[in-house]
């Protein structure tokens, strides 16, 4: 099986926000980066299904700054083959954009799958992999919990508000990872190790600016100061009249 | 500003109540809005947004719009769309608006503003704010694509009556023979409420103890009549004691419920992710210190196993 995996390098999720001078972008220094905790589904997915079929390929590739040469080692070490960095100074804002680079480098690579977390924890933008799907002409399933392939033939569970959709689909095939697909594994030392020799490719690219633009990040807004209404049970008649008549709620 | 179509939802012939807010959100950035549905025929329910905003409701019909067939609705709202010269496609950012919306974007070429709390009208130019970060941060863009596509927040657009003559016309559509295929929805319990899409949320925690105690929190969402979920924290999904499905937070669901009532929750950072946009915020729990107290609104300190049962009785009374 010839899989491909698209990563992404986010800000861990236990991160302060700090908002930098430009009152649009997040202030790095300081900041942990790490691989995307959905992709991880994905690039253990992609793993499991080649160990699987016992023979194939697992090449991860990523659009990032320099930086994230160190995202794809983490998938190298957690036992990827390759890996390839379309590097850009600036990831956009405007999702299509990546969706393109990405389609460009994927295009014609006789993947049987390509996998992406469903998506990145930082800008939330749960796009990239459907879109893709659509630029390479793929069928695709998104916040796929449960895979099933056989041959060319995929069936995939994904949660929907009140239920499980059970869709069937041919491969090759564009699938979005939740959690719950897998158990992704740590790298071992050994795989740490045996990444800093696999090929990691870094391609420049030139990005267009996309049509949709920052005009500001800014902190949420504060919730107003809450009040500890009192102890033990005690409190509840109180808690219920101010829900009903200070809240509105009830 | 021209038109807007904004891209409503129905299962099994019936349209969804998150329509409704799809609809709001529309008329917040222009006069005109068109509601559009993919159905297999006609669609209970879809006479009703006339009075949230649609000036005309259009119902798009292809047997194979049953279920729902990404591909399908994909290739019949884009084609909708370039024939109609909209200046904005809006959706849920639902379980299926979040498939189908970078669909269509990609078939019109265009990015999405994806998951907006916020969408403003500036001039001629959409401004959209959407939670980023974990929800540590907001991020205001200005979407200058042709048509813009957005995907609101769930429970955040409040329905607003704002009644217009809501036509009704049917279209039947020929769509390509879809790849990706529903076969079945696994329905999930009889009557349970997705913790998505409940008016009133009530999680629970570590503080639980073991999977048993949530008759505690179950008792209590009973109570409040049939409109309270029961989620959980990451905690205890990772341990096993509840489903993926109910779990509230940054790897799990986004949820702004009218009411969430916290219980035995610390308030880790990535569970605030997922319900800091919620309306009213209660925390019951033994430690005064814990985080989830910086932001709930009414805060008890104390046993749970006292104050819940407490409350689930006086909710009763008001229910009585």
């Amino acid at each position: 099986m010839k899989i491909a995996v698209c990563i992404k390098r986010v800000p861990d999720s236990e991160t302060r926000v700090k908002i930098a001078s430009n009152g649009k972008s997040l202030d790095e220094p300081g900041v942990k980066f790490v691989l995307n905790p959905y992709d991880e589904f994905a690039v253990e997915e992609a793993l499991q299904r080649k160990e699987t079929a016992g023979a194939g390929e697992v090449a991860v590739v990523c659009l990032g700054p320099a930086a994230a040469q160190e995202t794809i080692r983490t998938a190298l070490a957690m036992g990827a083959d390759r890996g390839v960095l379309l590097q850009t100074d600036v990831v956009p804002a405007d999702g299509y954009v990546t969706a393109q680079a990405l389609a460009a480098e994927l295009k014609g690579g006789g993947w049987d799958l390509i996998l992406f977390g469903k998506m990145a924890i930082d800008d939330y933008n749960q796009q990239v992999g459907p879109m893709v799907a659509e630029l390479l002409g793929l069928p695709c399933v998104t916040a796929v919990a449960h895979l099933e392939i056989d041959g060319s033939k995929g069936v995939a569970e994904r949660e929907i508000e009140g239920g499980i959709e059970v869709v069937e689909f041919p491969l090759p095939a564009v699938i979005t990872a939740d959690k719950g697909l897998n158990e992704p594994r740590y790298p071992a030392l050994k795989g740490i190790m045996a990444a800093k020799k696999k090929p990691l490719e870094v391609k420049p690219v030139q990005l267009g600016a996309g049509a949709i633009e920052v005009v500001a990040l800014t902190p949420p807004p504060e919730r107003k100061e809450g009040k500890i209404v009192g102890e033990g049970p005690g409190a509840v008649p109180e808690l219920v009249r101010l829900l009903r008549e200070e809240a509105k709620v009830l | 500003m021209s038109a807007i179509l904004a891209v409503c939802e129905q299962r099994d012939g019936t349209l969804r109540k998150i329509s409704h807010e799809v609809v709001t959100g529309a008329r917040r950035i222009a006069e005109t809005v068109e509601a559009v549905v993919c159905a297999a025929g006609p669609v209970q329910g879809a006479d009703q947004l006339g009075r949230f905003g649609a000036d005309k409701v259009v119902t798009l019909t292809n047997a194979a719009f049953a279920k729902y067939n990404p591909e399908g609705c994909a290739h019949a709202i884009a084609e909708r769309v370039k024939a109609g010269g909209y200046a904005a496609v809006v959706f849920a950012a639902s379980a299926t608006g979040k498939d189908l919306a970078p669909r269509v974007a990609a078939k019109l070429g265009v990015g999405l503003a994806a998951d907006c709390t916020d969408i403003a009208a500036d001039g001629g130019t959409i401004v959209a704010t959407r939670p980023v970060y974990a929800g540590k941060a907001l991020l205001k863009v200005k979407v200058a694509t042709k048509p813009a596509v957005l995907s609101l927040r769930p429970n955040v657009f409040t329905p607003v009556e704002r009644p217009k003559a809501g036509v009704a016309e049917t279209v039947a559509v020929n769509v390509p023979v879809g790849r990706v295929v529903v076969r079945e929805i696994k329905a999930a319990e009889a009557g349970a409420l997705d913790v998505a899409e409940a008016q009133i949320v009530v999680s629970g925690g570590r503080g639980l103890k073991e999977p048993a105690n949530f008759k505690v929190l179950e008792d209590l969402a009973r109570a409040f009549g049939g409109q309270a979920a029961v989620g959980a924290s990451r905690a205890v999904v990772d341990a096993g004691w509840r489903a993926h499905a109910d779990q509230v937070g940054q790897t799990g669901k986004t949820v702004s419920p009218t009411l969430y009532v916290a219980v035995g929750i610390s308030g880790a950072i990535q569970h605030l992710a997922g319900m800091r946009t919620s309306k009213v915020i209660v925390a019951i729990n033994k430690d005064k210190d814990a985080p989830i107290f910086k932001i709930a609104d009414y805060g008890v300190v104390g046993d749970l196993f006292e104050v819940v049962p407490r409350l689930t009785e006086e909710i009763k009374k008001l229910h009585g």
